[in-house]
């Protein structure tokens, strides 16, 4: 048999449920491979030994009716796990044990699935390549010193390396379809309300949603259909009725109408990139979709009213952390001296400069001309899709306006950095489900995403054209473990 | 429009964190940049728009109003950086 760790998802489950491979083998194998992979940087905290002796657990009392049955899972290390400790990349939280569990990865566990990790990402999920976090940077296991994206980047190495066979990340401005798209995999962030909310560290809250990141569609079909679900506990979780996404899966897709907006051809866009995209139009008709020219007028203005909103709510979100009941706590002489200095020295240079911006968009004087504006600005990007809609059942668009970049190349440009939430950004802004699966690779043979974005709530269309495109397109990604000792 | 040092400083105080004389400068320099790429948004006239301030079109639900959990004073206090018995320790705030 192959190797387990390269295994999807769908087969580990197959070969469980056929008892041709126990959990204990799987969990070990992937335990395996991650401590030989130690130089990727993937992980926060490792969860080996209890992963081992829930396996076991799960061996001696098999229930193969459940969804994830016996399957290690490491996660984005921004959801609270009970009782393992839960940092979101942070000094501020580098000691944080929680003692309750995020509703998505309860999910996960109540359909069999088991804690592998927790995986290094971006301070607070402010970032696009992982570089923000205390913890360290992220190799990506595509090449040597290049970043995995972020800033879900722990997730997409570890992905993309075999150290997990699925995970899930978080996504405000494009976290899990970027790094997704850097590292030659498969990422999904579904409607906003789709997934809980409820024990994710926040950061924007008007923006965030969880979403599954694995090795082809079908994984991610099966992944989403486990995490998705009302919650009482998240006030914008939205009650509706959910597809069996991964059974409902079709390659069948002839004559949906799929949107090309002219806006995403971009100043100074390589030409990689845009040949990349035609490619994706023709194999979208090779699957018999329809091909239909739209605009989407605002898109320009997409990120601006992103870098009002996003840092406005964070300001907000992260006003929490101030040292008292529980975090970081820097020696002050007066309460306000500690907050000060806590804060200080608990977040980052990244978290700092967002929670300036926002503490400066919200205050006195300045609210209407800022963050009242880009609210109006994100009203006219969501009529754009509205008014696309109407005409198209998806649209399809480059998932980054480049491939993955060298750790340190754009570290000191916050703009070009947030440059590369150009075409994700707006998916966020509306509220839409959006995927980005590999489609190809630049000169230097590093992966290429293509983003295919849905109506709200239809992830099932969204996930049809991904798979059936999937298949034509027929993409391997040329990981050589040059990281292993 | 330009973010000067003393708007830098007076937002640090605002949002509670302490920044020494060389980070507020290149704060302002960062901030500047960004906003000077914000400012796009100008461009639109946006009069007749309305904000979008939720993008679930949905109500809040009510609930009753009633205590859901156990007694978890322990496990709010586990992680506090100092406490003392039942209540968590601040610097003092009265004189």
């Amino acid at each position: 048999m192959t190797q387990i760790t390269s295994l999807s998802l769908f087969e580990l489950i197959k070969n469980i449920k056929e008892k041709k491979i126990s959990s204990n083998e799987v969990s070990k194998s992937f335990i395996d491979r991650s401590e030989k992979s130690k130089k990727l940087n993937a992980y926060v905290t490792e969860n080996f030994e209890n992963c081992l002796k829930l396996s076991k657990e799960f061996d001696n009392k098999p229930n193969f009716d459940l969804k994830l049955p016996g399957i290690p899972i490491a996660v984005k290390d921004l959801f609270c796990t009970n009782e393992v400790r839960t940092t979101a990349g942070s000094n501020i939280l580098n000691n944080f044990v929680p003692s309750y569990e995020s509703t998505v990865t309860q999910n996960i566990w109540n359909e069999g699935g088991i804690l592998l990790g927790k995986l290094n990402c971006d301070e607070f999920a402010m970032g696009s390549s992982n570089e923000t976090s205390f913890f360290g940077n992220v190799q990506n296991p595509i090449a040597k010193d290049l970043v995995p994206g972020g800033s879900s980047g722990g997730s997409s190495s570890a992905l993309a390396a075999n150290l997990t066979p699925v995970t899930i990340g978080t996504d405000t401005g494009g976290s899990i379809r970027q790094p997704a798209s850097f590292t030659g995999t498969v990422g999904l962030k579904p409607t906003y309300g789709s997934c809980s909310r409820y024990g994710i560290v926040a950061f924007a809250s008007s923006l965030d949603q969880a979403g599954p990141m694995s090795k082809d569609v079908k994984d991610s079909s099966i992944l989403l259909e486990v995490i998705s679900s009302f919650d009482k506990k998240d006030s914008t979780s939205i009650d509706y009725k959910r597809n069996n996404y991964s059974s409902d899966l079709t390659r069948n897709i002839k004559g949906i109408k799929i949107g090309i907006p002219k806006e995403y051809r971009v100043d100074g866009m390589p030409d990689e990139i845009e040949s990349l995209w035609k490619k994706g139009i023709e194999y979208a008709k090779d699957c018999g979709a329809e091909i239909i020219d739209i605009s989407l007028p605002h898109t320009s203005y997409a990120l601006p009213t992103y870098y009002i909103v996003a840092p406005a709510e964070a300001s907000s979100n992260l006003a929490r952390y101030d040292g008292v009941k529980y975090g970081l706590r820097s020696y002050g002489e007066s309460l306000i001296d500690m907050y000060e200095k806590t804060r200080s020295e608990g977040f980052g240079e990244e978290v700092k400069r967002r929670i300036m911006i926002g503490t400066y968009v919200l205050s006195s004087g300045y609210y209407d001309a800022y963050y009242l504006k880009a609210q109006k600005v994100r009203q006219l990007i969501k009529q754009d899709f509205d008014q696309a809609y109407n005409k198209v059942d998806a649209i399809l668009t480059p998932s980054t306006p480049s491939s993955a970049f060298k750790i340190g190349e754009k570290s000191n440009d916050p703009v070009s950095m947030y440059l590369n939430d150009i075409f994700t950004v707006p998916v966020n802004l509306a509220g839409l489900p959006g995927i980005s699966i590999p489609a190809g690779t630049d000169k230097n043979n590093y992966p290429l995403g293509l983003q295919i974005i849905g109506k709200p709530f239809d992830e099932q269309t969204v996930l049809n054209i991904a798979y059936s495109m999937e298949e034509k397109i027929n993409y391997k990604n040329n990981i050589t473990d040059w990281w292993m000792e | 429009m330009t973010i000067d040092l003393k708007t830098v400083k007076h937002i640090s105080k605002l949002a509670r964190i302490s920044l020494e004389e060389r980070k507020a400068e290149k704060l302002a320099d960062d901030m500047n940049s960004i906003f000077e790429f914000i400012e796009k948004l100008n461009e639109l006239k946006t009069e007749n728009v309305e904000p979008l301030t939720s993008i679930a079109e949905t109500t809040l639900r009510f609930r009753e109003d009633k205590i859901t959990s156990d007694n978890i004073r322990e496990k709010i206090l586990k992680n506090s950086p100092e406490k003392n018995d039942d209540f968590f320790v601040v610097p003092k705030v009265v004189e």
